[in-house]
């Protein structure tokens, strides 16, 4: 436990000592879906009612932009190699540092979500239901995008192979994201499927990651 | 497990990387108090066979037996020294010592041994290359392991550096425990050398 805690501890605080990076993540995550007005126009209820798929589209992207660090930091510096030795399963090196990173790119998107709700002129039941279900979805994208990361590690220029090898992975978060999003009928079912595919992925994922980690160093 | 018994034994052991075999028929075996001093030119496989005994390479034949139910933790220092930069000395080591087990001596205690005590509070990126290493070997001590496995413990260090590279390993070696080390210096001790053999 001691083990697991100083892998969330270390990831935590040299997020804190670099700063920059969770302040451009939620930069990137306004700006992209600021500028979404300026290409579809101010029309006032298309945007409403396109406000939530933009958020989700504005979070997706913030968060497969933060990929490429997850692994890529441990790897260079030889600590991947040397957690293996650790008295914690490399699996539960890798859940530590999924529950890090969720903490640093999805917590806050989601703390920047009512900027983006009075920009696209959402109302506050909408913005409610939004977080919800980015709440509930964005573990799984967390989780998929581990493993893209984990996979593409040893390739040196593997920066934006991640990004194209999960986003397949991420459609039905997203559809049930949006879906979940919506007032519409059969909206409180895509939550709960959200709430599926984020528990399965996440439990999934720290085994397939660390598979994959074990593989490329070889 | 009596004393006299060995930790390790290797038989038979042929490791290749990218389709290039290193080395073939390789066997060893290794007791407490015992060093092994892994020699040959540059691409001889030195630090392929390190990484195969911790683990990370799979063997083409051969076994690695550790004469356990599993094989046991290690300790190993790398090219790499597995420090992050924006983290003080005392930070990483104390997260060394969170992730392997607290049974070792005291964080504090390790940095005044290789001779950091006086800059434990300073980030680790101001740090020479030398002083990096005296880290990493730091890191041997604040979590107590049986067996090391060193690929070029004394690159970088200057001349006391170097002794206090030997000392520890002595001290290992003096204490029941066993290592193995890729280099080019000599290590004075109950020394067993292998050569491997001449890169193609």
């Amino acid at each position: 436990m001691t083990a697991f805690a100083a892998i969330l501890g270390r990831d935590l605080r040299l997020a804190a000592r670099t700063g920059g990076d969770a302040l451009t993540l939620v930069l990137f995550f306004v700006m992209a879906a600021a500028i979404m007005p300026f290409a579809i126009g101010p029309d006032r209820p298309t945007l409403q009612k396109l406000a939530p798929g933009l958020i989700w589209i504005a979070a997706f992207l913030a968060m497969l932009l933060g990929l490429d660090r997850l692994f890529r930091a441990d790897e260079e510096d030889g600590t991947l190699l040397l957690v293996r030795q650790a008295t914690i399963p490399l699996e539960a090196v890798v859940a530590g540092k999924v529950i890090a990173h969720w903490l640093l790119t999805a917590l806050p998107v989601l703390i920047a979500s009512p900027i983006l709700a009075l920009l696209l002129s959402m109302d506050m039941a909408a913005w409610a239901r939004t977080v919800l279900a980015l709440l509930l979805g964005t573990p799984a994208l967390t989780a998929f995008g581990t493993i893209g990361a984990a996979v593409t590690v040893s390739l040196r220029r593997g920066g934006l192979l991640a990004p194209v090898l999960i986003i397949p992975l991420a459609i039905p978060v997203l559809i049930f994201g949006a879906a979940a999003s919506t007032a519409a009928a059969g909206s409180g079912a895509a939550l709960l499927f959200l709430a599926a595919i984020s528990l399965v992925s996440v439990a999934f994922c720290p085994f397939a990651a660390a598979l994959a980690l074990k593989v490329s160093s070889e | 497990m009596n004393p006299g018994d060995p930790l390790l034994s290797v038989e038979n052991l042929a490791l290749s990387r990218g389709g290039r075999a290193l080395f073939a028929g390789l066997g060893f075996s290794l007791g407490p108090g015992g060093l092994l001093l892994l020699r040959g030119p540059n691409g001889a496989g030195k630090s392929s066979l390190l990484l195969a005994l911790l683990g990370v390479l799979r063997p083409e034949a051969g076994t690695i037996d550790w004469h356990a139910e599993e094989p046991p933790k290690l300790h190993y220092v790398g090219h790499q020294a597995g420090v992050k930069t924006r983290l003080t000395l005392l930070e990483n080591l104390r997260f060394w010592r969170d992730v392997n087990g607290e049974t070792g001596i005291g964080a504090e205690a390790a940095l005044e041994e290789v001779g950091l005590g006086a800059i434990g509070a300073l980030d680790a990126g101001y740090l020479s290359a030398g002083q990096t290493r005296r880290l990493a070997l730091a890191r041997l001590l604040v979590t107590d392991r049986k067996v090391w496995l060193l690929d070029e413990p004394l690159a970088a260090l200057d001349a006391e550096g170097a002794l206090l590279a030997v000392r520890l390993i002595a001290r290992r070696l003096e204490t029941g425990g066993a290592v193995i080390a890729a280099t080019h210096d000599d290590i004075a001790g109950m020394t067993e050398t292998l050569m491997l053999g001449a890169a193609a």
